[in-house]
């Protein structure tokens, strides 16, 4: 057993197979090319949120200094860089959001919450951010709330039942390269 | 009605699945374009006329054939699905609907290219879209689509697809290729040009969804007949993300050429205004286009019945005119603050640009600061020339378009709505009321 | 070779030279400003937009002018290309408002800045600014860090040239610091705290156009004009190190010791930090020397004349004041006629 002291954050046997895999997109000698879909999967293996230690392991999975990570990480606005609730609702605040009601959801998701934007709720569960247009201006406003868009959100009962809905998860859902194990590809590797 | 050379079997069952798609008629594109020569290809998509669907216009078949083809060096395809464009939501439908359309018109442009490895650069936020993606790209590599030796042909390609992680600048397609090899999205400095210089600084065409889907009708009725549909050098059929104030907002698949009024009222699409207002203004082509007074959008200065084409959306410049762009078609009602959407727009643009070059970092900061003041009654008839003079220096002296993306909106909705600026200035109690709106001299009265 | 006109004077360079240095080979009044194009390091230039010219012809063979102002830091000439600057009233007026855009958020605090006196933004406000502001929103501001023993960080006054970030990744081993953030809260940092610790991170003071990184061993000590600036050199252990450079001398102490700049501001040879910081004794080293300063700038000002004192006010002094004048002269008596 390793002593338990500063404890480095490593990846999951399924997240590693899945870097390994996504590395196989691009040349040998340009592993910083996965860098944006590997912290895509660190910051949904590691808490929603992406620490200056998971950065650093990120670095390291990649062969890159770990200022080429922070750069990145803070350029790209999906990249939590703080701890996060368990649940992050995006609230889309661009202009077509904003014609049918966005400032109304926002303060309604305040208020539902008890979170306020770009804070997390008392309870842990939330936490509310604004984002730029989110391409479903047609289903005005919307939020996001990890890969799940929530659309048409122009009532108060749509917004109870998203909110009922993420309530009621209990469990981290299944992250997609985790659903069918390992990839047959890379299982004898 | 007009034909769906895109979307025609949309609300097929199981269309995002290859058995249904090939049954539909899928991948008889590939087929034909491997029977033929890589650039006999390119001339078919030439033929065509088809124009660049991602926003700028230009044509798709003329990009193809700048690609520079020194012997041994690999060249790319990478398919931009960055959809940010505030109003624009049609590649988001079309990837998540239809992927064996995207993947198909993927391997037919890439093989017209020589490519041998090509990229889907997808948003971060559709991350749910690239599984869709992924899952269809297996199917084809299973079916001997993907991989080695497609169909027998002799011709190889992979085909991945590319998350980004939160920037409407990735858009540009310097800055996306940058963020392709996993760093910032700064826009390069061109020349070069992705033609000569693009992924890994080797030659790169860089084209939208939606072009690249449109190779797959191309190839299927021949670039002749795709260039009959269609009005002059707008040929052939086009998404539009309608959205705001209608009552029936969503994706139109339209024949170059439907009159705006008829896309706007007809309950063919977009159905009118909703809750019986009447129409204000109009962003006819993504929050970067000159935004348009109702008077203007359905009639052009000269009085001619405003059509949807390239060239009908931009009759009269910029003075009374705007452009299609991404056909991202944002309605507004009477009751819509242009002083209040307008520095909602700056924001945005605030928000994304990379900061890299000092026009475009510091001049999207003082226009959003600006607009807001004035949106919330604090401004000043001296403020209202002062921002359409900052956009003025911002626009035509950036490394990348997201300096004129910012300016536009502010010039034009100062150009055109001037005296609701001013009402803001000389009324602000009335203007910062919830729910106001400048309705002329009814609220003056 | 590629002949070009540039403000209506040919000169001949080799072909792939950008139109900036095609203007430095003429020299002179001509010359575009450069805020974040440096030559010695790759893949500098292009944002700041302070060099921007009109190409009125792109070439003998396609003569047609270019649509929008170029970079000519980054943009390479073409054989019969016609290039306006100085000459051309679109260029001047868009400079000025680059000048702007660069000064809304840069804290006019050169009465307390040690980069005062050999600023390029200050020298760029100066020739091509206006003297007012139409700003009147609240400035960025972040607070000054220490990166390192040496270097301060004054973020604040950052113009994001990336000069030393190329610098740190072209000249030091190891880059711990960057651009992070984006748009106008991005800022240069090292994210979690670290500092800049390498043999040639000093180099990064020299790059910087503004003060927003400098030299600790020298802050505040004294004003850039009160000082003289010696050539020198030593026999530098380090194999990188140049061993050439400029000493800041006031009286008989050297202040501070820089690299040599030419007269764009540029460095051509690094130093390393032990010769920078370390070596502030004359012994250290052989002096070769005064360097040159142009006469326009403000630090040669002390040096080579002094000021003179108007005729009118002299007739008022004590007559002690001007016995001590004539025989201690930090000023020089102006006669009636002068």
């Amino acid at each position: 057993m390793e002593p338990t002291t500063a404890a480095k954050p490593q990846f999951s046997p399924a997240a590693q197979a899945e870097i390994k895999r996504l590395l196989t997109h691009y040349p040998d000698d340009r592993r910083k090319s996965a860098l944006l879909p590997v912290l895509h999967i660190a910051q949904a293996e590691f808490g929603g949120w992406v620490s200056p230690e998971v950065q650093d392991l990120v670095a390291e999975v990649l062969d890159l200094k770990p200022i080429e990570v922070y750069e990145v990480s803070t350029f790209y606005t999906m990249f939590n860089l703080k701890p996060v609730g368990k649940h992050v609702i995006e609230i889309c605040r661009t202009g077509p959001c904003m014609l049918r009601g966005s400032d109304e959801l926002t303060a309604q998701l305040e208020r539902l919450t008890g979170a306020k934007v770009g804070g997390n709720s008392p309870d842990g569960n939330f936490t509310l951010k604004e984002v730029e247009c989110l391409a479903a201006c047609g289903f005005a406003p919307v939020v996001q709330v990890r890969e799940q868009y929530y659309e048409s959100l122009d009532t108060p009962e749509a917004v109870d039942a998203m909110l009922r809905e993420l309530r009621g998860m209990v469990h981290r859902p299944i992250l997609p390269w985790e659903e069918n194990g390992l990839p047959t590809s890379l299982q004898n590797n | 009605m007009g034909r769906k050379l895109l979307t025609e079997h949309v609300n097929v069952e199981g269309i995002e699945t290859f058995k249904v798609y090939r049954q539909h008629g899928g991948y008889r594109a590939v087929e034909k374009a491997l029977k033929m020569m890589p650039e006999e290809v390119v001339e078919e998509v030439k033929k065509s006329g088809l124009r660049g669907r991602g926003g700028a216009g230009f044509p798709t078949g003329m990009k193809w054939s700048f690609l520079a083809k020194p012997e041994g060096v690999p060249r790319y395809l990478v398919c931009n699905a960055d959809e940010s464009e505030p109003g624009t939501f049609k590649d988001r439908y079309l990837m998540s609907k239809l992927p064996h359309l995207l993947i198909e018109g993927m391997i037919a442009g890439s093989y017209a290219l020589g490519a041998r490895t090509s990229y889907i650069y997808i948003r971060g936020e559709l991350l749910y879209v690239l599984r869709i993606l992924e899952k269809a790209i297996a199917e084809a590599y299973a079916n001997g689509f993907l991989g080695e030796n497609i169909q027998g042909s002799g011709y190889s390609l992979d085909l991945h697809v590319h998350p980004g992680g939160g920037a409407y600048i990735c858009g540009e397609e310097t800055a996306l290729l940058e963020s392709l090899e996993g760093k910032r999205g700064n826009p390069r400095n061109k020349p070069p040009f992705p033609a000569v210089q693009g992924l890994y600084a080797r030659p790169t065409v860089v084209n939208n969804v939606e072009s690249i889907a449109a190779v797959v009708p191309i190839l299927n009725l021949g670039g002749d007949e795709y260039a009959k549909i269609g009005v002059g050098k707008s040929t052939g059929t086009k998404l539009f993300s309608a959205c705001g104030h209608l009552n029936k907002p969503g994706i139109y698949e339209l024949e170059l050429g439907v009159p705006v009024e008829e896309f706007i009222y007809s309950d063919e699409y977009c159905g009118g205004i909703w809750k019986g207002r009447e129409l204000k203004a109009v962003v006819a082509g993504g929050s970067s286009v000159p935004i348009l007074p109702k008077e203007l959008i359905l009639k052009t200065a000269a009085g001619e019945n405003r059509l949807m084409t390239y060239e009908s959306l931009s009759d009269g410049g910029f003075v009374t005119g705007t452009m299609l762009g991404s056909g991202g078609f944002i309605a507004m009602d009477e009751t819509t603050c242009i002083v209040k959407n307008t520095w909602n727009f700056s924001r945005f643009y605030h928000h994304e640009s990379c900061g890299q070059c000092s026009p475009c970092r510091e001049g999207t900061g003082w226009l959003e600061k600006v607009l807001h003041r004035l949106e919330h009654g604090h401004g000043s008839m001296h403020d209202i020339d002062l921002i359409v003079s900052v956009a003025k220096q911002i626009e035509g002296n950036t490394i990348c378009p997201l300096g004129e993306a910012a300016a536009w909106p502010v010039a034009a909705a100062v150009r055109h709505f001037r005296d609701e600026f001013e009402w803001h200035v000389t009324h602000p109690k009335e203007a910062t009321a919830p729910g106001a709106a400048y309705r002329g001299n009814l609220v003056l009265a | 070779m590629a002949k070009i006109t540039f403000d209506g004077i040919e000169v001949e360079v080799p072909d792939g030279t950008t139109i900036l240095n095609a203007a430095r080979q003429i020299g002179g009044s001509v010359v575009p400003p450069a805020m974040c194009y440096y030559t010695p390091l790759k893949g500098s230039g292009g944002k700041c937009r302070a060099c921007l010219v009109k190409v009125a012809a792109g070439s003998a063979k396609d003569p047609r002018p270019m649509p929008k102002l170029v970079a000519s830091c980054i943009t390479p000439v073409q054989d019969g290309m016609v290039v306006e600057n100085t000459t051309n009233q679109q260029v001047l007026d868009v400079r000025k408002g680059i000048v702007e855009m660069l000064l809304i958020n840069h804290p006019l605090d050169c009465p307390v800045c040690d980069q005062a006196g050999e600023c390029d933004l200050q020298n760029f406000a100066f020739e091509h600014g206006v003297s007012t502001t139409r700003y009147e929103e609240e400035r960025r501001t972040f607070e000054k860090i220490d990166i390192g023993p040496y270097i301060q960080l004054h973020m604040t006054r950052c113009i994001l040239c990336y000069r030393c970030v190329y610098t740190a990744n072209q000249v030091t081993d190891n880059r711990v610091h960057g651009v992070l953030g984006r748009g106008d809260a991005a800022e240069i940092g090292t994210y979690i705290e670290n500092s800049l610790d390498n043999d040639f991170i000093g180099n990064v003071i020299d790059v910087c156009p503004v003060g927003a990184l400098t030299d600790k061993t020298w802050r505040f000590k004294s004003r850039v004009w009160f000082t003289k600036p010696v050539n020198a050199h030593r026999d530098c252990s380090h194999e990188k190190c140049s061993g050439k450079v400029t000493l800041w001398y006031k009286g008989k102490d050297v202040l501070r010791v820089t690299a040599r700049k030419d007269e764009y501001g540029e460095v051509k040879e690094w130093i390393c930090n032990e010769c920078r910081f370390e070596r502030k004794e004359t012994a250290d080293w052989i002096l070769e020397g005064p360097a040159h300063i142009d006469r326009s700038s403000v630090i040669s000002a002390n040096h080579y004349e002094l000021p003179v004192l108007n005729a009118q006010i002299i007739a008022d002094l004590p007559e002690s004041t001007v016995r001590e004048l004539e025989q201690n002269p930090p000023l020089k008596l102006g006669g009636f006629n002068g």
